[in-house]
């Protein structure tokens, strides 16, 4: 670990104030972020610790807009950056109207680090790419142009989807992939004291050419919350599938929510994780089965169509196949009589 | 006064049987458990004396070649860097497993990537790892092989590892079924929860060491041949050790460098090492690979047997994975060839890890069984038992003692094996295959030299003294328990001093006989105490007695101070091993069943239950022994379904070196697993009738669990361990099959 600059928020504005010093860094439940510091992946000069702000809050809002905390008509959702993942998966009114979130939240990490991890810091935790975490393996997106160590190395666990010649990572969060299927926004607030709101799929980029570069934030920008619209849909999954029942990353992961009306379906948003470097949708495979009668040919379909560009790297050939037979299984089930709406 | 015993034949006397106290056998709790925890038993790394510097390790960037500048200039400008050891007795790797010689000095050339090449010493652990991080040598890089099965890695055939008996050949030529199979096991690490570390203080010329150490006395050795000095110079001290499993048999590296820098600088050093180095420098398991050969009539009688391994380890080391080490004894079979092969290639070390041998080999050979089973249309079971050999096979020796059938027996009525379909694909819940699958257990019994001594007070308490350790086994349990039992004291009476290089020496822990020898060195000391206590009480030993720090016999009932005349009473006892190995061949004995569930959608597998029945010589502390064996079988569960050292196939280095990438099983991994001990009485085994027992549970294990996915979905994965994606790859095979 190297020496670094320890400073307490006590405000946002105080927040990002301080982080608006080069090598800064929010610590919020440092879960991923302390790991990190120890192998020296990241080096922040300076750790502006947020876990004292009072953006810890659950409240319904108005539909669509995410304004006015509390006093909405309890159609969408807003979530503080810092409310932690055991307190968001147990919510009562999380449970009831977005099970989907719940479920993805569970299946991840382990009790323990679920209490400590918070909803911001969730959203920014970092590939476990092995290469990554190795400060004696080239990686770009650890050191810009030293080249990717996985590409030819051993990348069981990389992307089949949106990767590039310089970074085949995946990002590891459940939780994102969830919010993704659900459409959630992400309110951000600017040192300046600018506030935005940017949709999750225009959240996160691609790696391209600058693999160290995995988000829109800007420098010194900070997560405020999650914001969440009414659900599409009544039937929601999320399937996790992974190497041991519990406490290992998605191979593959499915988060749908769906709604049929009169055998067909209404309404499809699916997400996919441990598949690209980002939670990963494709509108194409959703306006596929919209309006259609659930049938195996039509899963297998909507399969061709999201893995159409998929590229295996060698040891994760397998998730081209993994993909396909997982999105089908969540696709039967969620379609299902059975299936509680 | 010491009372020596070689082990050259059985020992019928049973004293044991006679003794009254009632402590040995039970599940007394372990007497140090409310230290470990409140957290206040110190391990060594909890002990951070004030003053002491910390160490860090400097790791090798390259796999093969050397240091040819190490550039400490700039390091030792940083905050708070004390010195830069780049001492030339610096390791290289660990010290081999339970022999005194030391590891390879002379780190500036490197064999493997993530070798130590140097020490980083500071005030603070912070400041060490990163100057050893930032630490960047100068290297002159050759060319490596890495991969045992690449052709241009030597191999050795050491002879004493070749068998051959009659005509493999012809046997399977004429045979009605013959199975032909090879199978891959991956390298697996110890992963023993306490990362390794050291404390190294020095005192004029003394070096007071405390260590994460299986076997004390051979740790001094070898890091007394490592330093250079007399053994009498060093004192090792590790009263607490969090797990070993083999990991922790020999010195490790930062052992000797922490005692080098401690002397340079005049100070304490630590070294506590970090995951990482746990599971990419320490050392592991060789991966396997192995094929199977297997002629049968068609009654399912064997007429062959062949197994041949490739193992690997680096370039001159002479430990090298016993694969094959229960297949000369497990079965029948006139004709027999073993082939052991070692590759000599630039992998971190190799070493014994938990059930070194039949951990693979037998899990492998019980996976070839079920094939063969399966295509006789024969009942995996009945073919065992149809294949206990009634003697050991080509030495004709008998078996002190052989359990097999009456625990496969035993252990399918337990299971409800009779439920099982004998055809896969036959059971089915959703989107779940349902299987079962079984194996035997077989792991061979060793005993090894061992001292202990014995004190008794006259106020009716004792202490018991070895410099053997407790690796989370229970040792302290246990030689309370037996010390207890023959002294006729209550548990609380008697207190037990471990892990002291001062203390007489002991068998250490390893290979799984710890228990059975150094409590034999315990049990012989506590019967010379008795014998005196019987001259006093004025009765031949066997008719005395003692129960509750009384002396009783006949009519007589005398408190045990009086008879000692209050002053103490101190005996050694010293057991070696003798000729009873030659004379018959002995093993632990054992049989597994499992049930899994294997999702037809992604190749996942789940353990639904598993249930291990076992023979393993008197039980001396059921509680402790069920634990062991749980954790064999847990063990099992891991290299079936989930852990794998993966070695980047370009330089060899170990590329999942966290625990969040070695996946060992987690509690949801692990449904109820339900174990059974059978009763063993096995003279010859030692005069307690005590046998090994921490390492038979994950003999086989995996066999169990695979055979189930193949009774579950009809898939045959021969790679260990079958994640999901190579039951995925024979699910989809298969529906291609079907699909024409
Ligand atoms: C062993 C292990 C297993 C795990 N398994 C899983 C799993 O299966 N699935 C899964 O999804 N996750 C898993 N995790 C990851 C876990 O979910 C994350 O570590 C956690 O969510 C991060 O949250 P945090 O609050 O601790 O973030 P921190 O570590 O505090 O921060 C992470 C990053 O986010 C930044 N940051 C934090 N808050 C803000 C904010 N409000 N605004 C701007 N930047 C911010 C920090 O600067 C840092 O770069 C696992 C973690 C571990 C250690």
């Amino acid at each position: 670990m190297t020496p670094f600059e320890y400073i307490r928020a006590g405000s946002c504005d105080e927040a990002l104030a301080a982080a608006g010093a080069p090598g800064s860094a929010f610590i919020a439940g440092g879960t991923n972020l302390l790991d990190l510091m120890k192998h020296e992946v990241m080096t922040p000069a300076r750790l502006v610790d947020i876990s004292r702000l009072d953006l810890a809050g659950i409240a319904p809002t108005d539909a669509g807009t995410g304004a006015g905390t509390g006093a909405g008509t309890g159609a969408g959702l807003r979530i503080g950056a810092l409310v932690p993942n055991s307190e968001l998966a147990a919510d009562p009114l999380v449970r009831r109207r977005w099970p989907l979130l719940s479920r993805a939240l569970l299946a991840g990490a382990s009790g323990q680090l679920r209490n400590k991890a918070t909803t911001g810091g969730n959203l920014l935790q970092r590939t476990r790419c092995y290469y990554f975490y190795d400060t004696a393996m080239p990686c770009n997106k650890r050191q810009p142009g030293s080249g990717c160590a996985a590409r030819e190395g051993f990348n069981r666990i990389h992307a089949i989807l949106g990767a590039s010649d310089a970074c085949i990572a995946t990002h590891p969060s459940d939780m994102a992939v969830a919010l993704r299927a659900l459409s959630a926004e992400v309110e951000l607030l600017a040192p300046g004291g600018g506030r935005r709101q940017v949709p999750l799929a225009g959240f996160y980029r691609l790696p391209g050419e600058t693999p160290q570069i995995e988000t829109v934030l800007e420098p010194g920008e900070m997560i405020a919350a999650v914001l969440l619209p009414p659900p599409e849909g009544d039937r929601q999954i999320y399937r996790k599938v992974r190497d041991r029942a519990s406490y290992a990353f998605a191979l593959v992961s499915v988060a749908a929510c769906l709604r049929m009306e009169a055998g067909r379906i209404a309404a499809a948003a699916l997400a996919f994780g441990g598949l690209a470097p980002m939670p990963w949708r494709s509108a194409k495979v959703e306006a596929a089965l919209i309006g259609e009668a659930p049938s195996p040919a039509l899963f297998d379909h909507a399969a061709d169509l999201l893995l159409a560009e998929a590229r295996g790297q060698g040891h994760n050939d397998f998730k081209i196949p993994l993909a396909r037979r997982t999105l089908a299984a969540v696709l039967a089930e969620a379609c299902s009589e059975e299936m509680p709406a | 006064m010491t009372r020596h015993l070689k082990l050259d034949g059985p020992d019928t006397s049973r004293r044991l049987d006679g003794m009254a106290q009632g402590v040995l056998g039970r599940g007394e709790p372990r007497p140090e458990g409310a230290l470990k925890v409140t957290g206040r038993a110190l391990y060594t790394g909890d002990r951070q004396p004030a003053g002491a510097a910390h160490g860090a390790l400097v790791r090798a960037t390259i796999t093969r070649g050397r240091v040819t500048a190490l550039n400490a200039a700039p390091v030792l400008a940083m905050p708070g860097v004390l010195a830069v050891i780049d001492d030339p007795r610096l390791v290289r790797h660990s010290g081999p497993g339970g022999q005194p010689n030391p590891p390879e000095a002379d780190a500036r050339s490197v064999v493997y990537h993530g070798q130590p090449v140097a020490l980083v010493v500071a005030e603070t652990p912070e400041q060490a790892r990163h100057a050893a991080r930032a630490l960047r040598p100068d290297y002159a890089p050759e060319d490596a092989v890495t991969d045992p099965e690449d052709p241009r890695a030597p191999v050795d055939l050491p002879e004493k590892k070749q068998a051959s008996t009659g005509d493999l050949d012809s046997a399977i030529e004429t045979a009605d079924v013959v199975i032909d199979r090879s199978y891959r096991t991956a390298s697996m690490s110890a992963a023993a929860m306490e990362p390794h570390a050291t404390l190294a203080e020095w005192e004029g010329d003394r070096l007071t060491l405390h260590g994460t150490l299986q076997m004390l006395a051979v740790a001094r050795a070898q890091l007394a041949a490592a330093l250079q000095i007399g053994e009498d110079r060093i004192r090792i001290l590790a009263p607490h050790v969090g797990g070993g499993f083999g990991s922790k048999l020999g010195i490790t590296p930062e052992t000797v460098a922490a005692a080098i820098a401690a002397r340079q600088i005049g100070r304490p050093v630590y070294v506590v090492c970090a995951r990482p180095e746990a599971l990419e420098m320490v050392s592991r398991r060789s991966e396997t690979l192995q094929r199977i050969r297997l002629a049968a009539d068609e009654s399912g009688r064997l007429t062959g047997i062949g197994h041949e391994s490739l193992v690997s380890n680096l370039p001159g080391q002479s430990f090298s994975e016993p694969v094959q080490q229960a297949t000369h004894f497990t079965y029948e079979a006139a004709h027999r060839r073993i082939v052991h092969r070692v590759a000599r290639v630039h992998r971190m070390m190799a070493g014994p890890v938990r059930a070194p041998g039949e951990a693979v080999g037998a899990t492998v050979f019980e996976c070839a069984m079920d094939e063969l089973a399966d295509r006789l249309g024969l009942c995996p079971v009945a073919l065992r038992l149809r294949n206990i050999p009634k003697a050991e096979p080509v030495s004709g020796r008998p078996y002190s003692s052989n359990m097999l059938a009456a625990c496969l027996t035993e252990g399918a009525r337990r299971f409800g094996w009779d439920e099982r379909h004998a055809a896969p694909r036959a059971r089915r819940e959703g989107e779940w295959w349902i299987g079962m699958g079984m194996a035997s257990a077989v792991r061979v019994n060793l005993v090894m030299e061992a001292k202990a001594r014995v004190t008794l007070h006259p106020e009716a308490t004792a202490l018991v003294e070895t410099d053997m350790t407790d690796i989370g086994t229970g040792s302290y349990a246990v030689l309370t328990q037996i010390a207890a039992e023959l002294l006729g004291l209550p548990m609380q009476a008697v207190a037990t001093v471990l892990g002291d290089t001062e203390l007489p020496k002991s068998s250490g822990s390893g290979g799984s006989f710890g228990a059975a020898s150094t409590g034999t060195a315990v049990y012989l000391a506590c019967m010379e105490l008795r014998s005196r206590l019987a001259e006093a009480m004025g009765c031949p030993e066997p008719d005395l007695t003692l129960k509750d720090g009384h002396a009783i016999h006949a009519n007589t009932r005398r408190p045990i101070g009086e008879l000692m005349g209050r002053a103490l009473m101190q005996a050694e006892g010293h057991v070696t091993p003798g000729d009873a190995t030659g004379k018959v061949r002995q093993a632990t004995w054992g049989a597994h069943f499992a049930e899994v569930a294997v999702n037809a959608a992604t190749g996942e597998t789940r353990l639904r239950r598993m249930q291990g029945t076992f023979a393993a010589g008197r039980i001396l502390n059921a509680q402790t022994a069920r634990s062991q064996l749980l954790g064999g079988m847990i063990w099992g569960i891991g290299m079936a379904l989930t852990e794998e050292l993966v070695h980047d196939a370009r330089d060899g280095h170990v590329v999942n070196r966290d625990l969040a990438e070695y996946h060992l099983p987690v509690n949801a991994d692990v449904p109820a697993l339900e174990v059974h001990l059978l009763e063993e009485t096995d003279d010859w085994a030692t005069p307690m009738q005590a046998k090994g027992i921490g390492e038979l549970g994950i003999c086989g294990a995996g066999a169990a669990i695979l055979n189930a996915i193949h009774n579950a979905c009809g898939v045959r994965v021969r790679s260990f361990p079958a994640t999901l994606d190579k039951v995925l790859a024979g699910l989809e095979q298969a529906e291609a099959e079907a699909a024409g």
